[in-house]
């Protein structure tokens, strides 16, 4: 079997990456529960519904504090929203545009175009506003994070009451899957029917964390639907070119042997 | 084992190996050819230049006679309100004596508002004429100082090497006191 | 030559044409077209001709990439985020430069440790081996400026600490520290230099391979017996046959570098890269890019400060004496009984390295790295340069073409293989 010493290779090489793997993700290890999610896999893809009401949630319960300075309203039309909701939900924040001619900036309604509004002008007035905490921006949070959208989903579930025994610092709070088990964001999605669904949904504590993250995700990472459909194609081409080629290189080498 | 180095094959097995290196070359010469796409296409303007692409412009504070100029796609636009005097003198014009015959009509949606990209058609400056105290060339509109084109008061070339008229950009009239480029 | 011209053998008239006066088909024909090749190659043999592959992917995508990257502190992140979002296919340029990276050094360290296997570093490719070390040391230097490059918390701070290492040696260290940042620490200036440095050194890397290839075809290649063709029934002329078997190993290549870049794009990065740069809060796990690791952890291996970077650069120019640490004179391993389960050992010493480089500083992995750095050591500085003296080589084949293995021991596992390919 003339193909083993490549394979070999190969095994080798992916020997290497897995040894590099776990050192990377192992730094500290609280398991997180494995939620299964509509993007996971091969053929993964967003659930738009599902995304459209975790915007919802974001608007109504995190943009309160978190930014997502990287996304634009405009990019909400790829969650299936029409250009005229799109244009609606922008026109109802006031922007920040100028200067004019005068030389003042003035605000304006938003605009597809406009970023999402940030809810606090730089990083120090969102401590000063924050107990001294900073609210991370969310654009790319899944991908920030060890355990992607899996740790997102369990931090938002993992508020419990602290151990007996275990001292929470003022203005902190218990949760299972923060590292270190204090996190000064208190319990932002905690009870059903927080957030009125247009769509009927029952909002329970758990459907809005799946929304929340389904739609995180979908804002770290929009290219995941194209990118994943690209690949199975590109594979496939690549698997039927390797058969080809694997063909002519015994012809090729059929009259040496 | 054979111990002389690449005999020639047996016709049949030459065609066939032909045949292989054929299909084989074609379909790396497709995969090459995909991979290309990508390269070049993330050449062209991205989703955020695209979408920045129209812009609202007031026309209120513009009094008659004078004209603005706002800025679409990195370009300057001109928007002029004109004057009854100048839109009679764009429309009085034979079209027999423009190199690039257009009537004022077809250039304005509304009489009073010319709205063109203010780039000359020429080489790419910027001609003179939207400050009061700028010289507007003989015929009312704009000068082009780098190569002497002049543009008349409907935008169109009346002297000069310019080849055609100052373009029209794409617009449209939101309210009677607005406009959207683009 | 009265006319001066080259006297071309090429048939079609513009060919021809140009051939006479700059004989570059003539080249091309001689180095990859008739060039007579061992004729046992097994697919190990593969992995140059792939790295060259990969430096071209490198180049291509770093070009387009850079047409849409900002090198400012305050722009840099979000303008990789724009091309990740809003450039056309952006997020495949740049998932592609990125894991183009690793698979690199994957391919780049099976081609050494190839090397390393069937001694290809002996005489007469002593050279072509140096120059091989050099394309790896511009290789790092490229990768981990490029790693600064997205301005996220392990940029930074990976950029922090490597740099850092100079502050070790005496007298001068702070001065370079200060020299290597343009200012008082990783900054603005740091980030436009290593950009400027990080377009520069892939092409660099291009001329120091076209001397590595030079080079090569000089001595010729070595093969899996380690022993010299013959005459021309030990060879067969480069093209087709070995361009044919470099296709079947570039497509599987392609194959793990697609499954790489669609479905798992930042498997081999790190999360916290996705943090913008924060000068005044380290990650509490801090750790370069997977392929550094090994040294990384012998870095830290070493409880001295200027030891632990002596050590690390060390383990590198180490490669370089190594045709003279070895003194065997028997350059496939296929016949060196002895040295082949040291080697073994010190590939999984490497392997181990790399595993520790990425676990934070406490035992037991400092004693682990510890013992595989000095066994790292040891196998160059000790076990090489005696098993040339003890070791007793089982028969060396006649012949490529006749290879007669008369009392061949059991086979090692990277040289299953039979030396004539049953392909």
């Amino acid at each position: 079997m003339p193909a083993f010493p490549s394979l070999r290779a190969l095994v080798l090489g992916l020997g290497l990456m897995a040894g590099a793997t776990p050192a990377l993700a192992a730094s500290e290890s609280i398991s997180l529960p494995d939620t299964r999610f509509s993007f996971d896999g091969l053929f993964g893809h967003f659930d738009r519904a599902s995304a459209q009401r975790g915007f919802q949630v974001y608007k109504e319960v995190c943009s309160s504090c978190h930014s997502m300075h990287l996304l634009a309203y405009r990019n909400l039309r790829q969650l299936g929203l029409s250009e005229a909701e799109v244009a609606g939900i922008a026109a109802t924040v006031q922007v920040m545009d100028g200067p004019n001619d005068e030389g003042q900036m003035v605000e304006r309604p938003g605009r597809a175009s406009d970023r999402f509004r940030s809810p606090f002008p730089n990083e120090q007035a969102a401590r000063a506003a924050n107990n001294g905490a900073y609210p991370p921006d969310l654009s790319v949070i899944t991908k920030a994070r060890e355990g992607g959208a899996d740790y997102i989903h369990a931090l938002l579930v993992g508020y419990e009451d602290p151990p007996a025994g275990m001292q929470i610092a003022d203005g902190m709070h218990y949760n299972k899957y923060f590292a270190g088990h204090q996190i000064a964001m208190p319990q932002p999605i905690s009870s059903d029917g927080q957030v009125e669904y247009h769509d009927g949904t029952r909002a329970t504590v758990d459907q809005m964390v799946t929304d929340v993250t389904q739609f995180l995700t979908w804002a770290a990472e929009p290219e995941l639907e194209e990118r994943k459909a690209m690949g199975v194609k590109i594979i496939l081409f690549l698997t039927i070119l390797g058969g080809l080629a694997y063909a002519v290189k015994r012809k090729v080498w059929a009259d040496v042997h | 084992m054979a111990h002389s180095m690449a005999q020639p094959a047996p016709q049949e097995g030459e065609t066939r190996r032909d045949f292989l290196q054929l299909v084989a070359g074609s379909f790396a010469a497709v995969g090459v050819g995909a991979i290309a796409w990508p390269f070049i296409s993330s050449m062209n303007p991205a989703r955020d230049t695209l979408a920045v692409s129209t812009t609202d412009i007031d026309l209120k504070p513009i009094a008659a006679g004078s004209a603005i100029t706002v800025v679409w796609r990195g370009k300057p636009v001109f928007v002029r309100n004109r004057t009854e005097d100048e839109v009679k003198a764009a429309r009085n014009v034979p079209l027999s004596e423009l190199k690039d015959p257009q009537p004022d009509q077809t250039r304005v949606k509304k009489d009073q508002w010319l709205v063109v990209i203010g780039i000359c058609t020429h080489l790419g400056c910027i001609p003179l004429g939207q400050k009061p105290t700028d010289q507007r060339g003989p015929f009312g509109g704009w000068f082009c100082p780098c190569h002497g084109s002049a543009y008349d008061t409907s935008g169109r070339i009346r002297q000069g090497p310019a080849p055609t008229n100052l373009a029209i950009p794409s617009y449209a009239f939101t309210s009677d006191t607005q406009i959207r480029i683009g | 030559m009265a006319t001066g011209l080259h006297k071309s053998d090429f048939q079609n008239p513009v060919i021809r044409w140009v051939d006479a006066r700059l004989p570059v088909f003539t080249m091309m024909q001689k180095e990859y077209g008739t060039f007579p090749t061992p004729r046992n190659f097994n697919y190990f043999w593969n992995f140059g001709a792939l790295a060259m592959v990969n430096l071209v992917i490198m180049i291509a995508t770093g070009i387009f990439l850079a047409m849409n990257y900002t090198a400012h502190t305050g722009m840099a992140f979000d303008s990789v985020e724009r091309i990740m979002r809003d450039v056309n296919y952006g997020w495949l340029l740049r998932y592609a430069h990125a894991n183009g990276a690793s698979m690199f050094f994957i391919v780049v360290y099976i081609h050494i440790f190839r090397g390393l296997y069937y001694g290809s570093y002996k005489a007469p490719r002593e050279l072509l081996w140096m120059i091989g070390v050099v394309i790896f040391l511009l290789m790092m230097a490229t990768a981990f400026m490029g790693y600064v490059l997205p301005w996220g918390q392990m940029s930074f701070w990976g950029a922090t600490v490597i740099t850092n290492l100079f502050s070790a040696f005496p007298l001068v260290g702070e001065s370079i520290v200060t020299w290597l940042w343009g200012g008082f620490s990783v900054d603005n200036p740091t980030l436009n230099r290593f950009f400027s440095l990080h377009y520069l050194m892939p092409f660099m890397i291009f001329g120091v391979v076209f001397l590595h290839v030079a080079a090569l075809h000089i001595t010729g290649s070595n093969n899996p017996l380690g022993i010299d063709p013959k005459g021309p029934q030990d060879t067969v002329p480069f093209h087709p046959y070995y361009t044919a078997k470099d296709s079947v190993g570039l497509v599987v290549y392609f194959i793990v570098f697609a499954a790489l870049v669609f479905f798992f794009p930042n498997l081999l990065g790190h999360a916290d890269n996705y943090i913008p740069a924060n000068p005044l809060v380290t990650p509490p796990h801090i750790v370069p890019e997977w392929y550094f690791l090994p040294f990384y952890a012998i870095l830290r291996a070493v409880p001295d400060k200027l030891g632990g970077v002596l050590l690390m650069f060390g383990s590198i120019a180490i490669l370089f004496v190594l045709p003279w640490l070895d003194t065997s004179p028997v350059r496939s391993m296929r016949f060196r009984p002895l040295a082949r389960p040291f080697f073994a050992v010190w590939c999984l010493c490497f392997i181990v390295l790399l595993y520790v480089g990425g676990k934070p500083p406490e035992e037991p992995f400092v004693t682990i790295a510890r013992v595989a750095t000095a066994y790292y050591f040891l196998y160059f500085l000790v076990i090489l340069p005696l098993l040339g003296r003890l070791e007793r080589p089982l028969p060396l084949p006649e012949s490529i073409a006749r290879p007669v293995l008369r009392g061949g021991g059991p086979l090692p596992a990277g040289a299953m293989s039979k030396p004539m390919e049953k392909a």
